[in-house]
C-alpha cells in the first residue's frame, strides 16, 4: 500500500521548548489514524505540522508522495475541520463552502456542483443559503466538514472536531464521520483526547505523549498489548489495575508479599526472573467468584459498588492497593464483602517497573 | 378538612410574583434630582450659546444672557459662514470648513487602513520582534506632542511637505498610529485564531483574509476608529496651527483667528455661531453613531 501521509524525523521546538521530537509517521492511503493523548503532548501541533499551518524546525513531510514541507497549506492537498468549526460568520453556508474554491479560482458552475455534492453527502442541502449563526452545533460542524469535502483533498485533517458538542450529538456525528470515511476513502488524520473517540473511528491509534508516539497499532492492539505503562494507563476507562511486585521462579510466577499468581499463559511467554514487575489487570478481565484458587486469585474486600447501568464498577482492597473490578450490574455487592478475584493472565500486561515497556 | 377560600386568601397577601415598585421612592427622587441638575449644568452654556447666535447685537448689549431672543435673527449665522474676516481673509469660516474637509478625509482612511493592517499583522502574521514592534509603538502613545512639534516640522520641510495640506495629513496619521493600532489589534485578538487557520486551508493570503474575512467581521471597530479619528482631527488645533499655513489653516485655527481679532467692535452672536458652526461636525458624529461606538468601544475591551 502506498503512503499517503509521510513524516520524516520531524522536529518542531518553540524557543528552547521542543514540542516534538524527531517524529516518524506513515499514513497509509484511505488510512483513519487517530492522534491521541493528554493536553499539551502535541498531537495538534503535529496536525497543524502537516497542514502547514506552523514552521516546523526540522525534517520533511510528504503527501501523496510530494514533499510538501514548505508548501502553503492550500497547495499540500489537505482540507481540515476546527474544534471550534471556524466558520465565517459573514458569509452564508453555500459562502463558507465555496470559498476555498473561489480562491483557487475554480469556475463558477463547477463550484456550484461541487457544492451541492457536499451539501447532499452531508445532508445540509437546506441549509445552504443561510448564516453559521442560525445552525446548530452539530449542523456547524457538518457544514464544517463540507468545507474540506468540497475541494477534492486528498487527506482530513480533523482538530478535535466534536470536543464541543454535547454527548449526544458527538456520538451521532462520530458515526457520520466513520460513514463517511467508509464512503469517501480518504486518508483522514483525527486529533482527539477521547478515547472512545479513538477507539471506535481509528484504523490505527498513535497514543502520544511529550511530542513522541509512544505506540502506533490497531485500537485492540493498543488495548489489549500497550507498548508502555504510558499506554496502558491512559487507554481504558476505568483505568488498568497496576500491581507492584516481582517474577520469581525463573518467571513463573508474579509475587506481591504473600500473593503469588501463576504466570503460565501469559502471552509474553517467559519473562524470566525480575526483581521489579508491574503487573496490568484491566478491571473487565477480573472475575469475581467466593471461592480461592491458590495462583490464581487474589483475595479481595468490597469497598464500593458504582452501578453504571449495563454494568457495575467495584472498588476493592486487594493486594495492598485498589483496585476496580467490572461485574455484571445484578451483582451487587455489600462493602466490608470478602471476595476473590480470578486473574485471566492471558490477557494481563506485564512492564518492566524501571523502562515501564512491557515484556 | 381545609378550608379551601381561607387557604386562597392567605397565599394571596403574601408576595408572589413581580415584585411591586414605587415611582416616587426616596432613592428615585436622588437619582432623577442629580442627573436633572447635572444635565441642567450641562445644557445651559450651550442654551447662552444657542441663544446669543440668535440676537443682533443691540438685544446683546441689553445683558440678558439667559434670556431666548425678542427677534430671531440668522444674520449672525450667515456673516459667520461666509463674512467674517480673519486678516485679509473676508470668506469667513467656510475656507476652514473645506480645508478641515480635505485634511480630514485623508487623515481619516489613511490611519485606519494603515493602523488595521497594522492590528491584524500583529494579531495572526506574528514575525520575530513582532511584540516589541507594538510595545515601542504603544510607547509612542505616551510621548508629549510638543517634544515632537519641532522635529517634525524639519521633518516634513526635508520632504517638501511643510505648509501643505499633506504634510498635515502625514502627522495626523502618524499620531493616530499608537492608539488606532492598539485598537484593531485587541479587536482582532478577540477573533479565534482557527477562523484565520481555515482561512489558509482554504487558500487565502494576507490580503484577502484582511478584506474578506476579517473586515466584514470587524464593523464596529471601523466605526469606533472612524468615530475617533474624526472628532479627533477635526477638534485638532495644535497640529493644524504648526504645520500649515494661513490659506490652509483647518476650521478650528480660523474660528479661533476670528473670535480673538482684535480689531473692531466684538461680535458675540457672530462668535458664537461661528463656535457652534465649528462643533457641528463632531456633534453630528456623535448622535449618529453612539450605539455603534458604545458597542464597539466594548468590543475592543474585551481583551488586553
Amino acid at each position: 500500500m502506498t503512503n499517503s501521509i509521510e513524516v520524516k524525523d520531524l522536529t518542531l521546538n518553540f524557543g528552547s521548548v521542543s514540542v516534538l521530537k524527531n517524529m516518524n509517521l506513515n499514513v497509509a492511503e484511505g488510512e483513519f489514524v487517530v492522534l491521541l493523548g493528554p493536553s499539551g503532548c502535541g498531537k495538534s501541533t503535529l496536525l497543524n505540522c502537516l497542514a502547514g499551518l506552523l514552521e516546523i524546525t526540522d525534517g520533511q513531510i510528504f503527501i501523496k508522495g510530494k514533499n510538501v514541507t514548505w508548501a502553503e497549506p492550500n497547495e499540500r492537498g489537505i482540507g481540515m475541520v476546527f474544534q471550534s468549526y471556524a466558520l465565517y460568520p459573514q458569509m452564508t453556508v453555500r459562502g463558507n463552502l465555496s470559498f476555498g474554491l473561489k480562491n483557487a479560482k475554480v469556475p463558477r458552475d463547477e463550484i456550484e456542483k461541487k457544492v451541492a455534492r457536499a451539501a447532499e453527502i452531508l445532508q445540509i442541502g437546506p441549509l445552504l443559503d443561510r448564516k453559521p449563526a442560525a445552525l446548530s452545533g452539530g449542523q456547524r460542524q457538518r457544514v464544517a466538514i463540507g468545507r474540506a469535502l468540497v475541494r477534492d483533498v486528498d487527506v482530513f485533517l480533523f482538530d478535535e472536531p466534536l470536543s464541543n458538542l454535547d454527548a449526544k450529538l458527538r456520538s451521532e456525528l462520530r458515526v457520520e464521520i466513520k460513514r463517511l470515511h467508509a464512503q469517501l476513502k480518504n486518508t483522514m488524520v483525527y486529533v482527539t483526547h477521547d478515547q472512545i473517540e479513538a477507539l471506535t473511528l481509528a484504523d490505527r491509534i498513535a497514543v502520544m505523549r511529550g511530542g513522541i508516539i509512544q505506540q502506533l497499532a490497531a485500537p485492540q492492539e493498543i488495548y489489549n498489548r500497550p507498548a508502555n505503562l504510558f499506554v496502558a494507563g491512559f487507554i481504558g476507562s476505568p483505568s488498568m489495575n497496576f500491581l507492584h511486585g516481582a517474577t520469581i521462579d525463573g518467571g513463573q510466577a508474579f509475587q506481591l508479599g504473600d500473593l503469588k499468581l501463576a504466570l503460565a499463559g501469559y502471552e509474553g511467554g517467559i519473562v524470566g526472573a525480575r526483581d521489579k514487575v508491574i503487573l496490568g489487570l484491566r478491571p473487565e478481565h477480573l472475575v469475581v467468584q467466593d471461592g480461592a484458587e491458590p495462583g490464581v486469585t487474589i483475595p479481595a474486600m468490597v469497598e464500593l459498588d458504582e452501578p453504571m447501568g449495563a454494568d457495575s464498577l467495584v472498588w476493592l482492597q486487594a493486594a495492598g492497593t485498589q483496585m476496580s473490578v467490572r461485574v455484571p450490574v445484578e451483582r451487587r455487592m455489600a462493602p466490608g464483602t470478602k471476595v476473590h478475584l480470578k486473574v485471566d493472565m492471558s490477557k494481563a500486561s506485564l512492564f518492566d517497573a524501571g523502562s515501564e515497556v512491557r515484556i | 378538612m381545609v378550608d379551601a377560600t381561607a387557604v386562597l386568601t392567605r397565599t394571596d397577601a403574601e408576595p408572589r410574583g413581580t415584585k411591586p415598585k414605587r415611582a416616587l421612592s426616596g432613592r428615585n427622587i436622588m437619582i432623577y434630582g442629580t442627573l436633572f441638575v447635572f444635565s441642567l449644568y450641562y445644557l445651559l452654556p450651550l442654551w447662552v450659546m444657542v441663544m446669543t447666535s440668535l440676537k443682533g447685537m443691540p438685544e446683546i448689549r441689553m445683558g440678558n444672557i439667559f434670556a431666548p431672543p425678542v427677534e430671531i435673527t440668522f444674520e449672525p449665522w450667515v456673516k459667520a459662514w461666509s463674512q467674517a474676516c480673519t486678516g485679509l481673509n473676508c470668506d469667513g469660516l467656510s475656507r476652514g470648513f473645506w480645508n478641515s474637509v480635505r485634511i480630514l478625509i485623508p487623515s481619516v482612511i489613511l490611519s485606519i487602513v494603515v493602523a488595521s493592517v497594522n492590528g491584524y499583522a500583529l494579531t495572526f502574521w506574528k514575525f520575530k520582534g513582532s511584540d516589541i514592534f507594538f510595545t515601542i509603538l504603544i510607547f509612542g502613545a505616551f510621548i508629549p506632542y510638543q517634544v515632537m512639534l519641532y522635529p517634525i516640522v524639519i521633518l516634513l520641510r526635508e520632504m517638501g511637505l511643510y505648509g501643505s495640506l499633506w504634510g498635515l495629513v502625514l502627522v495626523h496619521t502618524i499620531f493616530g498610529m499608537p492608539i488606532l493600532t492598539l485598537l484593531f489589534r485587541n479587536y482582532f485578538s478577540t477573533i479565534p485564531e482557527e477562523l484565520f487557520k481555515a482561512a489558509r486551508v482554504d487558500g487565502a493570503g494576507f490580503w484577502s483574509i484582511y478584506a474578506k474575512i476579517l473586515m466584514p467581521m470587524s464593523l464596529p471597530i471601523f466605526v469606533v476608529a472612524i468615530i475617533l479619528q474624526v472628532t479627533g482631527i477635526w477638534n485638532d488645533f495644535l497640529f493644524g496651527v504648526v504645520y500649515t499655513k494661513p490659506d490652509l489653516y483647518p476650521m478650528t485655527v480660523q474660528l479661533n483667528n476670528i473670535v480673538n481679532s482684535v480689531q473692531g467692535v466684538k461680535e458675540y452672536n457672530v462668535n458664537m455661531a461661528a463656535t457652534l458652526l465649528t462643533g457641528l461636525v463632531p456633534l453630528f458624529i456623535y448622535f449618529v453613531s453612539g450605539k455603534l461606538f458604545v458597542r464597539g468601544i466594548a468590543a475592543g475591551a474585551v481583551k488586553g
